[in-house]
């Protein structure tokens, strides 16, 4: 089966610093993977609108204002709206630990500190997506393979 | 020993394996000679402290007349929190007062907009009126103390509220010092704040200059900032050319909007970044200070030496502290800020070691300011001017960045200058491939940031962290409200009509946003007033 | 519901899977469970060079048929890096204020490895987005500067932007986009050059012109600032109407099913082969022998050719 795995990185609320969404964002595509990049400023609304209709496996947001706690509770509410839970929400960013705790009991799937290496991000990421998502029966009738780097 | 004889010398000897590039990637040899800067000559590469071309200094005696300013960026919460901070840092010592917003804020947003959601408070203090401005420094005579505000598209309106602010207290507007940061080209570069498109952002700012050139001349209308394109993942070396570059920029503006440039050059002030590499630093707060003498006072025919003097506030670089044994940040910032004070700085921000974290627990912040009281009281290194001048190192790099810099120049000439540069994205890509880049050589492990890629610890930080609690965002809704009742409605129609109108006719907005400010306009109804009329920014997007 | 019941209701999440499934080879046979109920959509391409603010003017024309109460789908292709197989998909950005508007779809799909400015998948995505209740659907070609000519066997439509400085970048390409051509944009029409680049295009477009009988008009426009986009929307919709009244549009919907029955068929047989017929290591061997001289590449694969007939008779 020939499945890319879909990612959303989403800069949500007015905190401008997009170096790090930027730099994960490189570093995914890097590892394959078809990113969907929403551009600074978003709102909750239109992030999990975007992450439906380009039907991501992941949403990867990053804050570093401080406004973690609304704005992840936001996203999984209009994802529980949507119907759309099935998408897993991850995020990175300044996130003191008990808020981490309390994030993670509300559905947020994983979280990334400052200094992470991207590619334990992709490693997670290669893990995990795909694995909840509800599928129609799979009919894998042909194979075609991911192109692949040129060695010559 | 000859110089051949030594070479083969060094030949035999094992070296580590590392690479020995500077944290921006320039190349760096294992020892420099006169051969490394042929052709110096001091009198007129160097110069002497407050002389042309400025290399060692701006001023003749530099720290031994006056120290730097220590001016710690704070803010947070509501503005009856942040002013008792500011009551702690000025009793413990801080020279001058240095204003972090909140989001909100920044963006010309007030504190019950819904993008505001979450946000009120939480990375700076919250300012919707001047009555939160007179909230903010109530008991600080601004007579005596300079502020620095770090604002934006909104600074024409926190400027007037400043002044605003001075008028109650009965300090004359010609009396007030300190800074706006008012630089909106490197926000469409690197810091991301913005409201309006480029061409009404300028004229915003001309106005301003303008305005402060007549009425608030101890003011310095623009703070040229490098420190977020640093942060933002830039080199050194595109920190200092990018940053030169918007300044020129801004001088052309103003020329173009009929200042003579003695008029509004001297109040323009500069902000870099202190980053790991201690001499790259050092070079590059030097390079600075040439290539801007040489430019305004050749290419923009400044008569004024005050036009010609590159004076700078600095930051240590908030993007190297670590989350990983938090304590090691302070003395990261210690060295950070030792290559400010040895580059000149006029004033310093150094960095709290739980900044990762949250803004600053009053402990930390002490400690943060200890830091540069130690530089200065402790260590001797104020005593003697650009110690290191002369140095075959130290004046080889600052040579190779200001070529650096003059090729950076030419090729946004090339593309037409800073806005149409900015409009293809060139300054954007420039700086995400930097970041990435050096996250790639981290990763790779050519480069090291202790604490994260080299001696890793299983620990879990027990620091303490500054927590801001939800009711100040429910409070500081409650006063907004509040005062939209009070305050005279009718006269606030008024005054934001006739700012419309000056946005509109092309008179200065200054005295119009002054208006709005006095009759207590919030900051979101000026700034939406403007946005009807100017439109908003969409950047385009670049890897 | 089935997934193809709420497709075929309009619902965002149903078109978005589908359109996956068909991307990924998942499920095809959705294809024909859906083919009956397409044909509907008008199909507009939007192609030009990198910068011509293609995304831009998508944005622009979509707001224009939104007030006419239409239902919009839009494709933006963007390009797969060759290296990594991965791929930023940023054109969203520049449509933010309408990605929430309940008449409207977008995807952004990777053009993975495909050459011609489109995905491999991109007019099954179009059939799904047809069959989902869109009155029109925009496609956005990747524009990253090679020729994109694949726009026009999807598109009834197609649009080619230029903007005044991509004057003598374009002249190498200039040629193809000409031919494909229903409409010709001059977006940034404020800058400088402008009027220069229009004339060109005139002069280049006259012989066409007599030919078709379609006056290829020639618009100016500043998506930007929103200048431009009524006349061009009109120009949109006049080309249909022109194609509806000459009978064109079924001529040319009918020669496009027929290189898409083409294309197919070759796709089959290319996987077939790969699949089922050719066994690799054979072939590796023999390269052995056509490195050698022993064998040439033309008789081997007539060899298997003939093999492959054959084997189906």
């Amino acid at each position: 089966m020939y499945k890319k795995i879909r990612v959303l990185v989403g800069k949500p609320g007015l905190d401008g610093h997009d170096r790090g969404a930027k730099v994960v964002a490189a570093a995914l595509r890097d590892a394959g993977m078809e990113v969907v990049y929403t551009g600074l400023h978003q709102t909750c609304e239109s992030i999990v609108e975007a992450a439906v209709q380009e039907d991501v496996d992941i949403i990867g947001l990053s804050i570093l204002s401080g406004a973690h706690m609304t704005i992840f509770s936001r996203i999984l509410k209009l994802l529980k709206a949507k119907k759309a839970i099935d998408i897993l929400v991850i995020g990175g960013g300044i996130i003191p630990d008990d808020d981490m705790k309390r994030l993670q009991r509300m559905g947020v799937r994983k979280l990334f500190g400052p200094g992470t290496p991207t590619s334990e991000i992709v490693d997670w990421i290669k893990a995990n997506a795909g694995k909840s998502k509800k599928r129609p029966a799979k009919k894998t009738r042909r194979t075609r393979r991911a192109p692949k780097k040129s060695t010559k | 020993m000859k110089r051949e004889e030594w070479d083969k010398k060094l030949g035999t000897c094992k070296e580590r394996n590392f690479e020995f590039t500077t944290v921006s990637g320039l190349p760096t040899k294992v020892v420099y000679t006169p051969d490394d800067i042929t052709g110096f000559e001091h009198d007129r590469d160097l110069g002497y402290p407050g002389e042309f071309p400025y290399v060692r200094g701006v001023y003749t005696n530099m720290y031994r007349g006056r120290l730097w300013t220590m001016r710690q960026f704070s803010g947070f919460g509501t503005p009856r929190d942040t002013n008792k901070r500011y009551k702690y840092l000025l009793k413990h010592g801080q020279t001058g007062l240095s204003v972090a917003f909140d989001f909100p804020t920044l963006y010309g947003r007030d504190s019950d907009d819904s993008f505001s959601r979450g946000e009120v408070g939480k990375c700076g203090v919250a300012v919707d009126s001047l009555r939160d401005m007179e909230i903010l420094f109530s008991g600080i005579p601004l007579d005596r103390i300079s502020t620095s505000m770090t604002i934006n598209p909104p600074a024409a309106m926190l400027l007037a509220m400043y002044i605003a602010v001075g008028e109650k207290q009965g300090v004359p507007p010609r009396v007030l010092t300190g800074t706006i940061q008012n630089d909106m080209l490197k926000e469409y570069q690197a810091q991301k704040t913005w409201i309006y498109p480029p061409k009404p952002s300028m004229r915003i700012i001309t106005d301003i200059l303008k305005y402060c050139s007549e009425k608030v001349p101890r003011w310095n209308t623009i703070s040229i900032s490098g420190y977020h394109i640093r942060e933002a993942g830039s080199t050194a070396l595109q920190e200092l050319a990018f940053t030169l570059k918007n300044g020129f920029t801004y001088v052309e503006h103003g020329m173009a909007a009929g200042l003579p440039v003695d008029k509004f050059a001297p109040r323009l002030s500069f902000f870099f970044n202190a980053h790991l590499d201690f001499f790259e630093e050092i070079a590059k707060y030097r390079a600075a200070r040439r290539i801007w003498a040489h430019m305004m006072r050749e290419k923009f025919n400044a008569q004024d030496p005050r036009s010609f003097l590159m004076r700078f506030h600095t930051q240590t670089a908030g993007c190297t502290l670590t989350a990983q044994q938090p304590e090691n940040n302070i003395m990261r910032t210690a060295y950070q800020a030792l290559s400010a004070v040895l580059g000149g700085t006029q004033s310093l921000h150094t960095n709290s070691m739980d900044e990762t974290y949250a803004l600053p627990t009053e402990k930390a912040v002490k400690i943060a300011l200890r830091t540069q009281q130690l530089l200065a009281y402790e260590t001797g290194v104020a005593h003697t001017i650009d110690p290191l001048g002369g140095s075959y190192y130290v004046e080889a790099l600052t040579n190779e960045l200001e070529k650096g810099a003059n090729e950076y120049f030419e090729k946004i000439d090339r593309l037409g200058g800073v806005i149409p540069a900015i409009e293809k994205g060139f300054f954007q890509k420039e700086i995400s491939r930097s970041a990435y880049k050096y996250q790639k050589a981290l990763e790779k492990h050519d480069k090291y940031h202790v604490g994260v890629n080299i001696f890793e610890e299983e620990e879990k930080p027990g620091i303490e962290i500054l927590k801001i609690p939800p009711e100040v965002e429910r409070y500081q809704i409650r006063q907004l409200r509040k005062l939209r009742k009070e305050r005279n409605n009718r006269r606030v129609k008024e005054a934001l009509g006739l700012l419309r109108k000056a946005a509109r006719d092309g008179g200065n907005l200054m005295p119009r946003i002054l208006d709005c400010v006095r009759e207590y306009t919030t900051l979101g109804e000026m700034c939406s007033t403007l946005k009807e009329e100017f439109d908003v920014y969409h950047e385009p997007i670049i890897f | 519901m089935s997934i193809l019941k709420s497709l075929l209701a309009g619902d965002k999440r149903a078109i978005a899977q589908t359109i996956s499934m068909v991307e990924n080879d998942i499920d095809t046979a959705i294809l024909e469970r859906i083919f009956r109920h397409t044909g509907r959509a008008y199909h507009v391409g939007i192609t030009g060079p990198p910068g011509a603010g293609k995304s831009t003017l998508v944005n622009a024309i979509s707001k224009r048929l939104l007030k006419k109460n239409k239902k919009i789908g839009i494709i933006a292709v963007d390009p797969t890096s060759p290296f990594s197989g991965g791929a930023l998909l940023g054109d969203r950005v520049r449509m933010t204020d309408l990605a929430l508007h309940e008449n409207i779809f977008i995807r952004s799909m990777a053009s993975r490895g495909s050459l011609g400015g489109l995905a491999q998948a991109t007019k099954d995505a179009a059939l799904v987005l047809d069959a989902a209740g869109m009155d029109y659907i925009l496609i956005e070609t990747i524009g990253v500067g090679q020729v994109e000519l694949d726009i026009a066997e999807v598109c009834d439509t197609t649009v080619v932007v230029l903007v005044p400085e991509s004057g003598d970048s374009i002249q190498a390409m200039k040629a193809g986009l000409l031919e494909i051509a229903d409409i010709m944009v001059v977006n940034k029409g404020d800058r400088e050059g402008c009027e220069r680049l229009v004339t060109e295009l005139k002069f280049a477009l006259e012989m066409r012109e007599q030919k078709s009988g379609w006056p290829y008009p020639i618009m100016k426009t500043t998506a930007t600032k929103d200048e431009g986009i009524e006349e061009l929307v009109s120009a949109v919709e006049s080309h249909a109407g022109h194609l509806v009244k000459t009978g064109s549009l079924e001529k040319e919907r009918k020669s496009k099913l027929l290189l898409r029955v083409h294309e197919l068929i070759e796709q089959k047989i290319r996987l077939h082969l790969r699949e089922s017929f050719i066994r690799e290591n054979e072939l590796v061997k023999l390269v052995d022998r056509i490195y050698k001289r022993q064998l040439s590449p033309y008789r081997v694969a007539e060899r298997i050719t003939k093999e492959l007939v054959r084997s189906s008779r």
